[in-house]
């Protein structure tokens, strides 16, 4: 019988800690087979971030390290500059990356770090239990929101995407989702992208990849991808936003 | 002749550039700091001398992106090193209690200015709490080392690097603003020739292994953290056995033994020279490890019958006093005599004040 799926090398066979409905396992997933299609597994190292992805390293089998909340591209930094031939992921979400980590982010971004950062945007604190992070919808109910996101307050959402794609130096920046399978497939032709990219030392790439946190955002599984595709879609538009390989022809 | 017995000739160099020098001896390669006085002659010294030699200077964003930097560097266990200055080295303390979890190698420059706050950018000993007790959060400790001359700076350099490879520990060089911006002549010191363990944790891709992690997170099963906390113990007394370093001038004898660390230690030995002129038995007890302090040493000196009496001087209003209480365990008495925010002990002001006791 010809096998029509089978679960990437690169991914341990073991039971995720993940909320039923959570995009973290499918991110993991689609790294996972990037990283087997790229042959890179053995010269990968991954970050794992503060937050409910920092277990990541007992789910990709890859050489991983942890990073203080927010400085994961720093920390990625230190590892590209000491061993250049390795490839280098940092894995964050929203509160890590665009909050306590702007800065970090902002700056590997300037510098052209030849890494690759997935950034996964879930409009919420996970972890620690569902307070507003930087990309929390306005309106959108939190902990530390509890009658919606008033931007008068506390600014609009953060639209990272298109922030880092005011510098110069980023390669290739682009912005997925995982809510349904057509996307599912787009993100997981971003990632191995923006991983190719590194490896053939083309320079710093940024996938943002809208993502699903039931549990926190209070609604089932089913609701939450349908509230990704809806709303959070229609605020942090999916889409390419740079990509210097393809103007460059690059295979 | 071979290069090691080529006599090395003196040379005159900044504190802050013969640590440099030191670091590089050292088989350090990068570099990662953010610029604030009164350091700011090591990022400019490294960031021309590090390109020369194959290795990397970069300037990061802020001290915690330093620190953090110096991390990511670690784990590829090739050594490295940041330096900065007290409010800096506050930012970095979240990064170094990460360095003792993960047990990361690293050197740890601080050129200790005078706070609290932004403070000034006077020399001062001030941060010596801060630096023996760890310093960010969680059980954990650094190694201290404090020199006192330009040339013990640049030699100290060499050890930081063997401690911090040996024991898998961040190690802080504790110097201040005249440690780091006087010029005195000194040999470059030599390469080591200690022994340091194979270095069998490093991550680098799982080229034919198995993956490997470092971290710091021991959530589960209970009690993992608390286990790792012992092992980290375990090591630290370890430490504290066999890597005490201290320095004794004038001591045989002394009826006072004044205890000073770095720059203020130089206050000190001016001092014992201008007593022991008139014939009064004093010495200098200094410290060169701060942690792990040498509370044994000081405890068999309170127990001499010949001492009378300890004194302690600092560049700040009393920290180091605490731990000389604690060696010399009431056996004595131990008077203090500091300034602070700056200012330099005054020579003729702590003779006046040894005079009063002798």
């Amino acid at each position: 019988m010809k096998a029509v799926y089978t679960r990437p090398k690169s991914l341990r066979d073991v039971k995720m800690h993940y909320c039923p409905g959570c995009g973290h396992s499918i991110i993991h997933k689609l790294l996972a087979f990037a990283i087997d299609e790229l042959g890179i597994r053995e010269k990968t190292i991954i970050i794992a971030p503060v937050g409910c992805s920092v277990l990541i390293y007992d789910y990709i089998d890859c050489d991983g390290t942890e990073a203080a909340h927010g400085r994961a591209p720093a920390v990625a930094t230190g590892l590209k500059r000491t061993m250049p031939d390795k490839i280098v992921v940092s894995y964050q979400g929203d509160g890590d990356l665009a909050a306590i980590g702007t800065t970090e982010t902002l700056h590997a971004a300037n510098r052209g770090e030849n890494i690759t950062v997935i950034f996964v945007n879930n409009a919420i604190y996970g972890m620690t239990g569902g307070q507003m992070a930087p990309t929390t919808l306005v309106g959108q109910k939190t902990t530390t929101t509890p009658t919606g996101r008033n931007p008068e307050l506390v600014g609009l959402p953060l639209k990272m995407c298109e922030i880092i794609n005011q510098l110069e130096a980023p390669y290739y920046i682009e912005r997925v989702s995982v809510h349904d399978v057509k996307n599912v497939n787009r993100a997981r032709k971003a990632i191995k992208k923006a991983l190719d990219y590194q490896n053939k030392g083309l320079g710093y790439s940024f996938v943002e990849v809208l993502s699903m946190c039931p549990t926190n955002w209070g609604v089932n599984p089913v609701v939450a991808a349908q509230w990704v595709g809806e709303t959070m879609a229609d605020y942090y538009k999916i889409g390419v936003f740079r990509d210097r390989g393809l103007q460059q022809g690059v295979k | 002749m071979s290069e090691a017995t080529v006599k090395k000739e003196r040379v005159l160099m900044k504190g802050n550039e013969a640590l440099c020098e030191g670091a590089i001896i050292a088989g350090c390669r990068y570099y990662f700091g953010y610029p604030i006085t009164p350091q700011n002659e090591v990022p400019a010294y490294m960031s021309r001398r590090l390109p020369e030699i194959g290795g990397v200077f970069l300037q990061a964003e802020s001290e915690l992106a330093a620190i953090n930097m110096v991390w990511g560097a670690s784990c590829s266990g090739k050594r490295v090193m940041t330096s900065s200055s007290s409010p800096g080295i506050s930012l970095m303390q979240e990064g170094i209690s990460y360095l003792a979890g993960g047990e990361l190698p690293a050197v740890i420059v601080n050129m200790v200015r005078g706070g609290p706050g932004l403070g000034n950018i006077a020399p001062a000993q001030s941060d010596y709490f801060q630096a023996t007790r760890g310093g960010g959060h969680g059980d954990y400790y650094t190694i201290v080392l404090a020199p006192s001359t330009v040339q013990e700076l640049a030699n100290i350099m060499i050890d930081a690097f063997d401690l911090a490879d040996i024991y898998r520990t961040p190690v802080v060089v504790l110097g201040d603003g005249v440690l780091g911006q006087m010029m005195e002549p000194l040999v470059l010191p030599e390469p080591s020739t200690r022994k340091i363990p194979e270095k069998d944790w490093i991550i680098d891709g799982a080229k034919g292994r198995e993956p490997r992690i470092i971290k710091s997170l021991r959530l589960n099963p209970q009690p993992a953290l608390e286990e790792h906390n012992l092992k980290l113990r375990a090591k630290y007394e370890k430490i504290m056995a066999t890597e005490v370093r201290y320095e004794e001038y004038m001591i045989d004898d002394a009826e006072i033994i004044i205890v000073a660390f770095g720059t203020a230690s130089r206050v000190v030995r001016s001092v014992v020279n201008q007593l022991r002129a008139e014939n009064k038995r004093v010495g200098l007890f200094r410290p060169i490890t701060l942690w792990p302090f040498p509370y044994d040493r000081l405890k068999e000196l309170s127990e001499k019958t010949d001492v009378k009496v300890f004194f302690d001087v600092e560049m700040n209003l009393g920290q180091m006093v605490e731990d000389v209480k604690l060696g010399v365990n009431g056996n004595k008495k131990v008077l203090f005599y500091g300034r602070t925010a700056g200012m330099i002990p005054e020579e003729d002001v702590l003779i006046k004040k040894i005079l009063e006791v002798y």
